[in-house]
């Protein structure tokens, strides 16, 4: 007879809380029963993501970027558990690579963004005025069903660096390493709340998660055609944004941190 | 011409003929300045009359040549709506019309759409030097028939004639020619990408600054390489109409730009023409929202600039007299139909009352009359449906228990007329707290600390502007840093620059007009 392995049971991250969904629910895949997050399980961690905001928010761009730079070194201390979880050999190996190539990108772009997106405006009167990048501030994640791992953590990362918190629906066919990689972010010293993550299905969560009045943007990164039409039309009754910026194959880029934040411009006369 | 209305200060004045107001006999009749109080809000508005009493000073209109009727402007040229139908556009001051102005229905607007795609390959290959050139020389036009454009805004849409003449038509200028300066430098403003013009835009702008907001949306849009088809306000197309004939003048290719006037019918047409790439909105989040929603999984881009609710915070340190015509201006530049109007005064319960004191005095000193007199401070309100909604806002402000002061003054008899109002003891769940009336109204209430006025500035839907008065420099940044808005004020209000990004947090839309970041939402980047 066999001992039997100490299986990890499969967790949503909400609230800073390993926790199955308050639904019960479950989705099979493969061997392993996925938490099926709930209409509830969405509202728990929108509700956790604005209560952190304006910490977050308020950290120095500095320290968002340490704390990035914390999850890929959590990430790189985890490499071979990844690979095997993403179905092992190269292509997981140069997968692991890309993530944490990303997750180092927008380390350092936390403290570049206010002068990448910004500006001193030469206006035509006595006024110093300038316009800074503000977080738009809760940001929904759609991650891609493929790769399971790298657009959901460039696209989570991204959100952060700006001083987004961050609910993102991980891979429904795939979603075992994207709720793995809720254990970098918890450890990673994410802040609690800050960035949650969910499994279930597309189809049940996308309406809440696109309705939620208190979901400022969505990265629909993930979605199809249909689906982002679905969103952009829930949306229109909260002026919500869905982002359009980046591709599930693209380099990491600025812009991509850029689209989740607002421009505020800030005027002040100048006189004795 | 039409015939103008009387400009009448805020204080009783006998008649409001065309004879001239016995000054002499007024002057000196009040108190002194600063001798009246909040609580003599309601006293006989003969308590507060001015030390200052102005002859009428009317701006002339006999210079004008405005046409009996405008067609459309397509591919370059004027032409005739389809279906033949014009409608009048009035005079707010006086309810007399000015001219006919075309309606054009979806036959006309796909021709208008037709016509701007034929342009665009041109346009937009053309090299950014030449465009901006193009842009150059419609900036330079309109200074040289500025005095005209003022007039013409000011008649057609019932602003003083102070403000069309200082603000609106030399910003538009300012807009035109700060644009063409990017139209050969774009890959300046989007380092490590090839930006691309997006193809026609459909543009549909509000009636609050006719000229203005068609400058915002052109200018970005030309520089960048795209083709328009604008679709001005219903109230306020005869500016529009002249800048026709300046693109014309300018030597403009055929079919860059295209306007087409009409109402709501015009405007859908508008946003759903499939031949438009770009769509550029600025009006009422009611719009905005619809147009969010028809535009939903097309693909066509979209900005939006919508309502406002802004919260004006005056710290009990702030210089007093300052901060009241900061609020003033806030509230009153326009007849209040500003978007983004400091229309929610949050002032420090330290100094609630002689703040308002000094408030209330000054509102009852404000002239309110015939925009066209050179004196005015508050002109005509738009339109009858204008006027309707801000009597009926105000009326629920009354109702629900919040204190009207309005000063007494007399309006003119024919018009649209409403008085500079201003709400005291206001509850944060009151209509006037949380609805955009777009008119001359403002809510006052009192915060005791920085967190309490920023949990009261945030208190709302909207985010597109915030004014913040306090001498304190860390406090003005940790004001800013926490006002959700776009444009946030300190220490001044209702500034405005091409250089400057403009544009909301939250349901005041999308996108920024102005400076680099402005240019984002007209081109792709590749």
């Amino acid at each position: 007879m066999t001992t039997p392995t100490v299986a990890k049971t499969a967790k949503l991250y909400i609230d800073g809380v390993f926790a199955r969904s308050e639904s019960g629910r479950v989705y099979p895949v493969g061997a392993v029963n996925v938490p099926r997050a709930s209409r509830k399980d969405v509202r728990d961690a929108v509700r956790a993501a604005r209560a952190a905001l304006p910490g977050w928010s308020q950290r120095t761009p500095y320290n968002r970027g340490q704390i990035l730079y914390r999850v890929g070194e959590m990430l790189e201390a985890r490499r071979s558990e990844f690979v095997a979880v993403l179905g092992g050999g190269r292509p997981a190996g140069r997968e692991v690579d890309a993530t944490l190539d990303a997750l180092v990108y927008y380390a350092g772009c936390a403290d570049k963004l206010a002068q990448l997106g910004g500006s001193v405006n030469q206006v035509a009167g006595p006024y110093f005025t300038f316009t800074i990048p503000e977080p738009v501030g809760v940001v929904g994640v759609v991650a891609p069903e493929r790769p399971s791992l790298r657009p959901l953590l460039e696209h989570v990362a991204a959100a952060l660096c700006g001083g987004n918190t961050v609910v993102a629906l991980v891979s429904e066919g795939a979603p075992l390493p994207g709720l793995l990689a809720a254990e970098l972010l918890a450890t990673g010293d994410v802040p609690t709340g800050a960035a949650a993550l969910l499994s279930g299905l597309r189809a049940e969560l996308l309406p809440h998660l696109g309705s939620h009045r208190d979901v400022d943007a969505v990265d629909a990164v993930g979605c199809s055609d249909e689906q982002r039409r679905d969103l952009e039309r829930r949306a229109a009754d909260h002026v919500g944004r869905v982002l359009s910026g980046g591709a599930t194959g693209a380099a990491p880029s600025h812009r991509l941190a850029l689209a989740s934040l607002e421009l505020k411009t800030v005027w002040h006369p100048i006189g004795v | 011409m039409p015939t103008s209305p009387p400009t009448t200060s805020a204080r009783p004045e006998p008649g409001t003929g065309a004879g001239p107001v016995p000054a002499a006999a007024r002057v000196g009749d009040g108190p002194r300045r600063g001798g009246t109080s909040a609580s003599a809000a309601s006293a006989p508005a003969a308590a507060r009359a001015s030390a200052f009493v102005y002859a009428p000073a009317p701006e002339a209109t006999d210079h004008l040549r405005l046409r009996d009727r405008y067609p459309l402007f397509i591919g370059g040229r004027f032409q005739p709506p389809a279906a033949g139908v014009h409608r009048p556009t009035i005079n707010p001051a006086t309810e007399e019309m000015l001219a006919e102005v075309a309606e054009a229905d979806a036959e006309d607007v796909d021709r208008a759409v037709s016509a701007a795609r034929r342009a665009f390959p041109g346009w937009s290959r053309l090299p950014g030097a030449r465009r901006a050139r193009h842009l150059f020389r419609l900036a330079r036009l309109v200074q040289e028939r500025s005095r005209e454009l003022a007039v013409v805004e000011t008649l057609d849409g019932g602003k003083p004639i102070r403000e069309s003449r200082d603000v609106d038509i030399p910003l538009v200028a300012q807009h035109l020619f700060y644009h063409a300066g990017w139209a050969d430098k774009l890959p300046l403003a989007f380092p490590g990408a090839r930006p691309q013009p997006l193809g026609v835009c459909g543009q549909v702008i509000p009636w609050n600054f006719p000229l203005l907001m068609l400058a915002w949306k052109i200018a970005p849009a030309l520089a960048t390489g795209n083709t328009v088809v604008l679709k001005p306000a219903e109230t306020t197309p005869l500016t529009a109409m002249l800048f026709a004939e300046i693109c014309q003048q300018a030597e403009l290719p055929d079919g860059v730009v295209n306007l087409v006037t009409g109402g709501p019918d015009t405007g859908r047409a508008l946003v759903a023409h499939p031949g438009v790439a770009k769509v550029a909105f600025t009006g009422s989040t009611a719009v905005g929202k619809q147009i969010q929603r028809s535009l939903a999984g097309s693909g066509t881009a979209l900005t939006l600039e919508l309502g406002g609710k802004a919260a004006h915070v005056v710290f009990d340190d702030a210089p007093l007299d300052q901060a009241v015509e900061g609020v003033v201006n806030g509230i009153y530049f326009n007849q209040g139909h500003v978007c983004c109007a400091g229309s929610r005064l949050l002032v420090q319960e330290s100094i609630a009352e002689p703040f308002l004191r000094r408030l209330t005095e000054r509102v009852g000193r404000l002239r309110v009359g015939n925009p066209l007199d050179k004196n005015t401070d508050v002109g005509a309100i738009n339109s009858r449906e204008q006027l309707e909604r801000i009597t009926e806002l105000v009326a629920s402000g009354v109702a629900q228990g919040a204190r009207l002061f309005q000063p007494a003054c007399e309006l003119p008899g024919r018009g649209f007329w409403f008085r500079p109002s201003l709400f005291t003891e206001v509850s944060p769940s009151h209509r006037i707290a949380r609805e955009e009336i777009f008119g001359p109204v403002l809510a006052v209430m009192t915060f005791r600390t920085p967190e309490e006025a920023v949990e009261r500035a945030n208190n709302t839907r909207y985010g597109l502007s915030a004014g913040v008065w306090t001498t304190k420099g860390s406090r003005i940044l940790w004001m800013a840093q926490r006002m959700r808005a776009g444009v946030v004020w300190a220490n001044t209000f209702n500034r405005f620059d091409p250089a400057a990004p403009f544009g909301g947090f939250r349901e005041s839309g999308f996108g920024r007009e102005g400076g680099p970041q402005g240019l984002r939402g007209y081109v792709e980047l590749r």
